[in-house]
């Protein structure tokens, strides 16, 4: 695998130079990472890239500095693999970052200049970023009845106290191993608040399950726990977000995958994964009272008509319910549910509704 | 005694002089820190003059003292062939007194008002008598302290004498007048610098309060001599027909007409008289012109019919080389040697016709370098106009050509420093007033000027893309040299090959290829069609992914 990794790292380099020694103009194909090159995978239903490429050109003004920067982080790269160690995408822009000979120009301005570049290279060598000997921060926690294997330790996430254990960046086996699950299924929790009270509810013992939260948007790291624990245990994938389009969305990015990693949906979307809550319906169904919903404002209203357009919002309970959203004109928090009492999502809203098997597809 | 009586006894001819006693605004002193201009102007036009028409190259100096409040001595001095003795005191002593008036000739002065005036003025403010020296080159040299007779409209020597010895030729004139100094948009400073630019074949010294100044010759050739022409007839109004009939020494019509405007031939003579009706009845009984008529025998109304039949009949246009344009060289030397631009540019226009009158415009623009604001430069016969901008011709043309379309900037937060120079050369300048500050609107003459700016403008805007064009490849090509060496690094560390020669192949494809051309923008170009794409469609970075 290292031996792969370095291998397609030195292919493009090469050719680059062979380009420069015929005197052409040297250039990298890339995928093409946007929502005009994406589609919807009906049979596997994933968000998966389309064949559409784009080159980048070193003599070309536009492109010269992002060519620039893609052969540092190459290269960056494979000093990395070579001393064998592992770095943060942060390190990687600290160890590239500096100012260019005769310029007052830095080769990277700021981490979002070089995170950009590095999923480019992963397009462009089709590698993941493990691959790569890098990983994102962390973000995201795990409780419940799952003794795992990280990097060689033992962790019992039935014992992770009150904070959980922080899902790495990295959770491929080679890394994480699943050694004994008394788990029945996975709840994804949007909030790292409700994910709290429902760890200090002991909710993951009473119900064996896992809780996971990704804290907002997931990382990959996360993602790919989800897709992992799934496909390997078996475990069902209940999501629980607030009632908004970002909070579906959210559910939609694990479960189908996003535009801007479309390249790893295999990886990183759960198909399978349902949704929980928390939707406009709940107001009425658990008498929750109209003081604690939200205006839609005019950027929700956008949001839900563009998502009504999105392929894999298409399905008819999908439909109905942004339908909903947008006649009632109102959102909802999970915390909203605190208001029929603190206890009143983990003891009545959560269990009541997986024994219904209340879910959105 | 009856009424009309008495007020007859009041009623008497008013002397020139009398009349600009009480009318000086209309010839330009309406002011003291105009009058100073005026008299400053008055003498450089007229040692102008006289040294072209002598093929001198002018050598002008301009000497300003302060000799109390608002009091100054004004000194001309130039190196023109002189004035005989006799001459002097009508030429500064006599209003309506010249030699200009009455030829049709490109010249800067036409009534022979102008340095009389300037007499008048100096003796009216202050008392003081003007002093001309003056030396024919001859070894003697004659001094006059003159003044002007307001009523009889005669000068006044109040004393004079010759000194022997000195070999010498010119006119110095001094007047000591109350008047103001200033140094702004209209001051001898600026009058100065802009006649050295639209004379750059003078050498002009200005000594002011402020300092001593010398405008350097730029070129050593003096532009083509104007010569006399005779009155078209296109350009002659009833009054001077019935004055030119009554003086003539010709004998008949014919003769009249022909000898006596230009370009009228015997054809076109006879075409007039016939749609004139100054005709007999011919052998076949039709009506032939009378080409015999003696032209005192022609009655008023005659005259206003052989005006309206001129109208009529085709003539061709007025000879142009009583002409005398500077040239596009000249234009470009004196723009280059006092503004010191980045970029000049010049346009004489073939001559045109106006009422009968030939007449010619030159254009020159500067732009960049040390020229830092927009400004107009208005001249007329080589002299600046720097009063009346608003209702002049060359303002009115400035204003109503498409600067944007040229790549020129010109509303009023952004103005691309350039200088307009525009110049109307004419044997008659239609000037709005006496006083000679701006050119009356004709439609052929704005028409023309407009045509010369935008000749003009299309020359700066195919040098202004031109620069841009080679400062946007200069930055392309410093872009492409400035990443080389990070990206031979990065590539060396990845193959193994060496940096150095991975930058001398990146350096050879700049000089090469993609430095050179313009190839590198149609490729991006040809990228942006293709789509290469940035992150940015994706929503869902609204809400923080990885």
């Amino acid at each position: 695998m290292e031996n792969k990794t370095r291998e397609r790292i030195r292919n493009l380099a090469k050719e680059v130079i062979e380009q420069l020694k015929k005197q052409e103009n040297p250039s990298i194909t890339l995928p093409i990472r946007s929502l005009s090159n994406i589609y919807f995978d009906p049979q596997h239903r994933l968000i998966r890239i389309g064949d559409k490429t784009s080159k980048r050109y070193y003599f070309n003004v536009a492109h010269t500095k992002k060519f620039m920067q893609t052969m540092l982080v190459a290269s960056e790269c494979k000093k990395i693999i070579e001393q064998g160690a592992t770095t943060s995408i942060r390190d990687l822009y600290y160890a590239l970052k500096h100012t260019i000979e005769d310029t007052h120009e830095n080769t990277f301005d700021s981490q979002s200049d070089s995170d950009p570049i590095l999923e480019d290279l992963e397009a462009a060598l089709n590698l993941l970023r493990e691959e790569l000997h890098l990983k994102a921060d962390r973000k995201g926690y795990m409780a419940g009845s799952i003794v795992i294997e990280d990097a060689g330790d033992l962790i019992n996430c039935a014992r992770m106290g009150s904070s959980g254990w922080a899902i790495p960046s990295d959770v491929e086996p080679g890394l994480i191993k699943f050694l004994d699950c008394k788990a029945e299924f996975v709840l994804v929790i949007e909030k790292d608040a409700v994910w709290q009270r429902l760890n200090e509810d002991k909710f993951w013992q009473k119900q064996k399950c896992l809780i996971v939260t990704g804290k907002g948007q997931p990382a990959r790291g996360c993602r790919r726990l989800i897709n992992r624990l799934h496909t390997e245990l078996k475990l069902p994938i209940y999501v629980l977000t607030d009632s908004d389009p970002w909070g579906f969305y959210i559910y939609s990015v694990i479960k189908q995958g996003s535009i801007n990693l479309s390249f790893l949906s295999d990886r990183l979307g759960t198909p399978e994964s349902k949704f929980i809550g928390m939707w406009t319906e709940d107001v009425k169904d658990y008498g929750i009272s109209q003081n604690v919903t939200i205006k839609l404002n005019k950027g929700d209203q956008k949001r839900i008509r563009e998502m009504m357009n999105y392929v894999w919002f298409k399905p008819k309970p999908w439909q109905d319910e942004l339908k909903r959203m947008l006649k009632a004109g109102y959102k909802l928090e999970l915390e909203a549910l605190s208001s029929k009492g603190i206890r009143f999502i983990s003891e009545t809203y959560l269990p009541e509704k997986i024994k219904r098997q209340a879910f959105l597809p | 005694m009856g009424i009309a009586e008495e007020m007859g006894k009041k009623q008497r001819s008013i002397s020139v002089s009398e009349f600009f006693e009480k009318n000086r605004h209309l010839l330009g002193y309406d002011n003291k820190a105009k009058a100073m201009l005026m008299i400053v102007k008055e003498g450089v036009d007229n040692s102008l003059d006289a040294c072209e028409e002598a093929a001198i190259l002018p050598d002008i100096y301009v000497g300003i003292r302060e000799q109390g409040p608002e009091k100054y001595q004004i000194t001309i001095k130039d190196n023109g062939p002189g004035i005989v003795k006799e001459q002097i005191p009508k030429i500064f002593g006599k209003l309506l007194y010249g030699s200009k008036f009455h030829r049709l000739r490109q010249n800067r002065g036409q009534q022979g008002l102008g340095i009389s005036c300037a007499v008048l003025y100096s003796q009216l403010t202050t008392g003081v008598p003007s002093v001309i020296v003056s030396s024919i080159g001859d070894g003697k040299t004659h001094m006059y302290q003159l003044k002007i007779d307001v009523a009889s409209n005669n000068p006044v020597v109040m004393e004079t004498s010759v000194t022997e010895g000195e070999a010498w030729h010119g006119v110095s004139v001094t007047f000591v007048a109350e008047c103001v100094y200033r140094e702004n948009r209209q001051s001898v400073l600026e009058y100065v610098r802009q006649t050295a630019i639209s004379n750059p074949y003078a050498n002009i010294i200005l000594d002011l309060p402020s300092g001593r100044t010398e405008f350097k010759r730029g070129v050593d050739q003096l532009p083509r001599q104007s010569c006399e022409i005779l009155p078209h007839l296109h350009g002659v109004e009833l009054g001077v027909l019935t004055r030119m009939l009554a003086a003539t020494e010709s004998r008949t019509m014919i003769s009249f007409l022909t000898s006596e405007f230009s370009r009228v031939g015997k054809q076109s003579a006879c075409d007039i008289l016939l749609k004139a009706g100054l005709t007999k009845q011919g052998p076949d009984g039709r009506p032939v012109p009378d080409t015999k008529m003696r032209p005192s025998r022609v009655t008023d109304e005659q005259a206003r019919k052989i005006i309206e039949a001129v109208k009529e009949v085709k003539l061709i246009r007025p000879p142009t080389e009583c002409l005398s344009p500077l040239g596009t060289e000249l234009i470009e030397s004196g723009l280059k040697k006092e503004l010191n631009p980045e970029f000049v540019a010049a346009v004489s226009r073939p001559p045109e016709v106006y009422r009968g009158w030939p007449f010619q415009v030159e254009v020159g623009i500067a732009f960049g370098g040390s020229v830092q604001a927009f400004d107009v430069m208005r001249f007329a016969n080589r002299v600046p106009l720097l009063y009346q901008q608003g209702i002049c011709a060359i303002t009115k043309a400035v204003e109503e050509t498409e600067w944007r379309r040229y790549n020129v900037q010109m509303n009023r937060e952004v103005e691309d420093p350039l200088v307009i120079f525009a110049h109307l050369c004419s044997v008659w300048v239609p000037f709005t007033s006496e006083s000679k500050e701006a050119i009356a609107n004709y439609d052929i003459i704005v028409k023309e000027i407009k045509l010369a700016l935008q000749e003009c403008a299309r020359k700066l805007s195919l040098w202004l893309s031109g620069k841009r064009k080679s400062a946007m490849l200069s930055r392309k090509k410093s872009l492409f040299e400035r990443y080389a060496a990070e990206t031979a690094g990065a590539l060396a560390v990845i193959t193994g090959a060496s940096k150095k020669d991975i930058i001398s192949d990146i350096t050879n494809l700049i000089t090469n290829k993609w430095g050179q051309t313009d190839d590198g923008t149609e490729i991006e170009e040809k990228e942006v069609a293709d789509g290469e794409q940035d992150e940015g469609e994706d929503s869902e970075s609204g809400k923080g992914s990885d």
